[in-house]
């Protein structure tokens, strides 16, 4: 046996004690009713690694697989919503060497906490969409990178690794065919940036994460410089779903534009917070419902519907959107990763924009001038507004510096560090102006 | 010298990359010597160096990088708490002001004892468990209480 690795997953995984299933369409995370939800032995009994096997033993065709993933109007839930079978079909079909498969497990943006369920209680599926994405797209390689903060779910993921190796899911000639795919797990260790797939790939290389410029894109220059495939969890785990039941039905789950299911991961001021997986479609308020709705009998004030790098909604907005890509963009905002933060009226806006600003600041990587010298200077503004020292010019300074952030960087952290500024500013400016008269919150009057 | 138990992890981890890129298993490599030692020394990453044959300045680039990567003694035991929005919302200032008047440090102070430090941390990607905090980086506890604090604290001999 290899060094530094367990092969039994009964141990830790055990059933959440947080998430209430009720409501829910289990898809991504279809084990979660079980007794060992992680177990290789749970997922056989699901059904799993049927469409791995029929794919590799029948011979189907790349391009029919790619197709159903087109049909399937999967969008990858990274945070982008790309679809995915579109990025699929970039990558080069011939090409003389080694591609890789990449895994982004790396969620650190607050609000952000969907895939460590999947890799801690329904790993194999995972595992399983990723041998299908390389058969599909000729990886000979895959590695899965994992946020260093979660250490005992990666524990999980890579005893499941293991198990699935054992039982012949993985390694050479799967199946008796020619098909041969390793998958390891790697890890983060504290670098929100890391998230950012260019960033990750020089992380898996053992070097600092400091974004790429793009072009070239990982489908033409990725992990060593090869061909490389990069999606979220989330992504990968949809697809034996849609194999098995054809990209149609994963389509008819959600709305037009948004197929499938969804992960939520809803955290702040509700009763209980927790990964809630539901068409893509439904609407905000029986997402809210699912969770508690507001905790302590409190008023809904704001909404940040997908992770800070999407823009914050005011209870009014938010109220009759439905959580899918359109339904939030026409309420104003996105749906990102679908991380829901949800804040209630004891929130001070200004405050909660600080410890966001400083956010930004401390992660950006320092490449780029807009974005190292914008975020630090955000944050100072925003501290002296808190300080009680604000101006009422500042107010516009805010909003100057971070249009002069957004889209003039090498990575997306610079707009979605200008997001929540733009949007704190646009929708509770009251607040704001407020504190810089009174130097003390509208809210809690510190 | 590494020690044989690290040596062996580090074999592990390089299995995982070809073999003309021993480089990439820096990451784990230094996650296991700081494991082990409790911090990153300069000796600790020139010998991580030696043994992956990368230059020094590689290793200290990553070790550098990344917020894990101690640089400094972090005591016995290294506290992170996530004070980021979805924890905050949930009130974790009130752990952090329990846990430095307990111990009775600020961030990123070590109590003379040697055994405990503190750190604030950024999203751990585990907001559904907030408040939360982290022990020597790898063992995660959520849902934290005024009163759950004090018995993990009481575990940590
Ligand atoms: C600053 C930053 C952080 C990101 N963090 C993540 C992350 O934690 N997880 C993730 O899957 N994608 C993240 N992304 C998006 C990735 O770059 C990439 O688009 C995604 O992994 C592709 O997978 P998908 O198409 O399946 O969504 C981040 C992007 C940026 C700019
Ligand atoms: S935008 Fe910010 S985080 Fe992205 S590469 Fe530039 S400096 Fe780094
Ligand atoms: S905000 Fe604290 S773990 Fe994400």
């Amino acid at each position: 046996m290899v060094t530094g690795a367990k092969t039994s997953v009964n141990t830790t995984a055990k059933k959440p004690v947080m998430t209430d299933l009720k409501g829910q369409t289990l898809l991504t995370l279809r084990s979660l009713n079980e007794e060992n939800p992680a177990s290789l032995e749970t997922y056989i009994k699901l059904g799993g690694y049927a469409q791995l096997k029929r794919i590799v033993t029948e011979k189907v065709k790349a391009t029919d697989i790619i197709t159903q993933i087109k049909t399937s109007n999967l969008r990858g839930r990274g945070g982008a919503g790309f679809p995915t079978g579109l990025k699929w079909s970039f990558m080069p079909r011939y090409y003389d060497g080694t591609k890789y498969l990449v895994c982004n497990t790396d969620e650190g943006e607050p609000g952000t906490f969907k895939d460590r369920d999947i890799i801690r209680y329904n790993p194999h599926q995972l595992i399983e969409g990723m041998a299908i994405a390389a058969y599909t797209l000729g990886a000979r390689v895959g590695y899965n990178y994992i946020h260093g903060e979660i250490w005992q779910d990666y524990d999980i993921f890579e005893a499941a690794l293991h198990e699935a190796k054992a039982a012949g899911y993985l390694g050479e000639n799967l199946f008796g065919s020619n098909f041969s795919f390793d998958l390891y797990a790697v890890h983060g260790y504290g670098a929100y940036i890391c998230g950012e797939e260019t960033a990750l790939i020089e992380s898996i290389e053992g070097k600092k994460g400091q974004p790429r410029f793009k072009p070239p894109f990982p489908a033409s220059y990725g992990v060593f410089g090869k061909p490389t495939n990069v999606n979220n969890t989330e992504s990968y785990t949809s697809i034996p779903w849609i194999l098995q039941h054809g990209g149609q039905a994963f389509a008819d789950l959600g709305v037009p534009n948004s197929g499938g299911t969804k992960l939520f991961s809803i955290s702040g001021h509700v009763e209980k917070p927790g990964n809630y997986e539901v068409k893509m479609g439904m609407p905000f308020a029986d997402l809210l419902a699912l969770a508690g709705g507001i905790w302590k009998g409190r008023q809904l004030k704001a909404v940040i519907p997908g992770g800070p790098s999407t823009a914050v909604m005011t209870a009014e907005m938010v109220q009759n959107a439905t959580m899918d890509y359109d339904g939030l963009s026409k309420a104003g905002s996105s749906l990102g990763a679908g991380s829901m933060i949800v804040m209630d009226d004891t929130t001070c806006m200004v405050k909660t924009l600080k410890r966001l600003s400083y956010f930004f600041y401390e992660e950006s990587c320092g490449q780029c001038t807009p974005c190292r010298e914008g975020t630090g200077w955000v944050y100072r503004v925003i501290s002296r507004i808190v300080d009680g020292k604000g101006k009422m010019e500042d107010l516009d300074l805010l909003t100057d510096v971070s249009n002069n952030i957004s889209g003039r960087t090498i990575c997306a952290l610079g707009d979605a560090a200008a997001t929540p500024v733009l949007s704190f500013i646009k929708h509770f400016r009251p607040e704001f102006e407020y504190y810089i008269t009174h130097g003390k919150s509208m809210v809690d009057g510190r | 010298m590494l020690s044989k138990e690290s040596i062996e992890k580090i074999d592990y981890e390089l299995t995982k990359y070809p073999a003309d890129k021993r480089q990439a298993a820096v990451m784990s490599a230094l996650r296991i010597v700081q494991t082990e030692r409790g911090w990153l020394s300069k000796e600790s990453m020139t010998e991580v160096a030696e043994y992956l044959r990368i230059p020094e300045i590689a290793v200290m680039e990553v070790a550098t990088f990344y917020n894990m990567y101690d640089l400094e003694p972090v005591g016995k035991y290294k506290i992170s708490i996530c004070t980021n929005i979805s924890c905050m919302l949930r009130d974790s200032d009130a752990i952090v002001t329990h846990l430095q008047n307990k111990l009775g440090v600020g961030f990123n102070e070590v109590t003379p004892d040697g055994k405990f430090c503190l750190k604030e941390g950024e999203c751990m990607g585990a907001c559904g468990g907030a408040p939360l905090l982290i022990v020597n980086n790898h063992t995660m506890h959520e849902f934290l209480t005024v009163d759950k604090v004090d018995a993990i604290l009481e575990e940590l001999k």
